[in-house]
């Protein structure tokens, strides 16, 4: 099974991005995490540009959506919503609207944050912008505050945070059909 | 001149035997109060049958036509009605009452995989030869059912908070039945 994991930050200290790195550690045998490393390559979103084929970083994100049994997303919070960046790149990915990579693929939005919160709005957010693009939007839930106290030199170290992965991941391996499991 | 000649004899009762629809004469819609006015849909693949005084439908929820293919695809997505893994909505009946004209009909819907009650109800018409020499029964019938007790919950608030899409959904078969294994002279 491929899950496709995407970060919404950009920074190359950023805890989300450690997170999906924790991530592909706790993937059983049979589970293969790939990390999406294209975000910031994806240009700024404009109908004029919006033709088939669309930009190059475009297409390589619809293509590795497409591929994927299921889109893990790991989230910071901006200004109480969804990093413009991530958001730029669904913005292209949802279209067409009607046909997009998106449309019923299993997807389990998780959020971390240096504050108290974890990201829960980002992540309530990003969740409803994916229903909207015919994501299957699964239940799984993690939001872990205070982020930056969790990671030793980029490793997540804390036993509970671990385990929300896991369970996400579960969660999220539980939605993708049968038949598509190698 | 009409071309339908009453078949007085079972006109106030639901016949026995084996009756079809005929698909082109019939027609499966929904209707939803959206906002200030009421949103329209129709689910034009569809089979529906009547045997032995049980009425079966089943609607293929792919076929679902609205005016947008983009709301198409949201209507059909896991938000609404999950086409993917539910692709039928399906009825079954367990009872019939016809009086006169008047038609009540108690049985299950199945939408999205949950299964409820549902009576629907409407106008009964015929059985009548037509001027082919086929035996037709005319159902044109109504429910309303929750769509949020079918795990159909999408929603956006309207400015003054209100919800936009109501919960209660009336769905709609109006069916044309024709009576399949016998011919009658016109």
């Amino acid at each position: 099974m491929q899950i496709l994991a995407i970060s919404g930050s950009l920074r190359a200290d950023s805890t989300n991005t450690a997170l999906l790195r924790a991530l592909r550690e706790e993937a059983p045998a049979g589970i293969e995490i790939a990390l999406y490393d294209g975000l910031k390559a994806i240009p700024a979103y404009d109908g004029d540009d919006d033709v088939v084929p669309g930009p190059a970083p475009v297409e390589a994100l619809r293509k590795l959506v497409r591929e994927a049994d299921a889109v893990f997303f790991a989230t910071p919070e901006y200004n109480s919503s969804v990093p413009g960046a991530l958001k730029n790149a669904l913005d292209w990915a949802s279209r067409p609207l009607a046909t997009n990579a998106f449309r019923n693929k299993p997807v389990a939005v998780v959020s971390a944050s240096a504050g108290a919160f974890g990201g829960v709005w980002a992540a309530a957010e990003l969740r409803k912008v994916l229903g909207t693009m015919g994501a299957r939007v699964t239940d799984a839930e993690l939001a872990i505050g205070h982020a930056h106290e969790k990671f030793d030199a980029g490793r997540l170290v804390d036993h509970d945070a671990r385990q929300g992965l896991r369970d996400a991941l579960n969660t999220l391996v539980a939605e993708v059909p049968a038949l598509l499991v190698a | 001149m009409s071309t339908i000649e009453q078949n007085n004899q079972t006109e106030q009762t639901i016949p026995t035997g084996t009756w079809q629809a005929d698909t082109v004469h019939s027609r499966v819609a929904f209707e939803v109060p959206y906002a200030v006015a009421t949103f329209t849909g129709e689910v034009p693949t569809f089979e529906a049958s009547l045997e032995d005084g049980t009425l079966r439908g089943v609607a293929q929820i792919r076929s679902l036509q609205v005016k947008e293919e983009n709301l198409e695809a949201h209507l059909l997505s896991p938000e609404f009605f999950d086409a993917e893994r539910h692709p039928e909505v399906t009825f079954a009946s367990h009872e019939i009452r016809r009086n006169g004209d008047a038609v009540s009909i108690d049985g299950e819907i199945t939408i999205k995989g949950i299964t409820r009650p549902a009576t629907l109800t409407g106008t009964a018409t015929g059985p009548a030869v037509d001027h082919f020499g086929a035996n037709r029964l005319g159902l044109q019938l109504t429910t309303t059912v929750d769509r949020t007790a079918f795990d159909i919950n999408w929603n956006m608030p309207l400015p003054n908070g209100d919800p936009a899409l109501s919960n209660d959904v009336t769905l709609k078969a109006e069916l044309t039945l024709v009576a399949q294994g016998e011919q009658t002279e016109a």
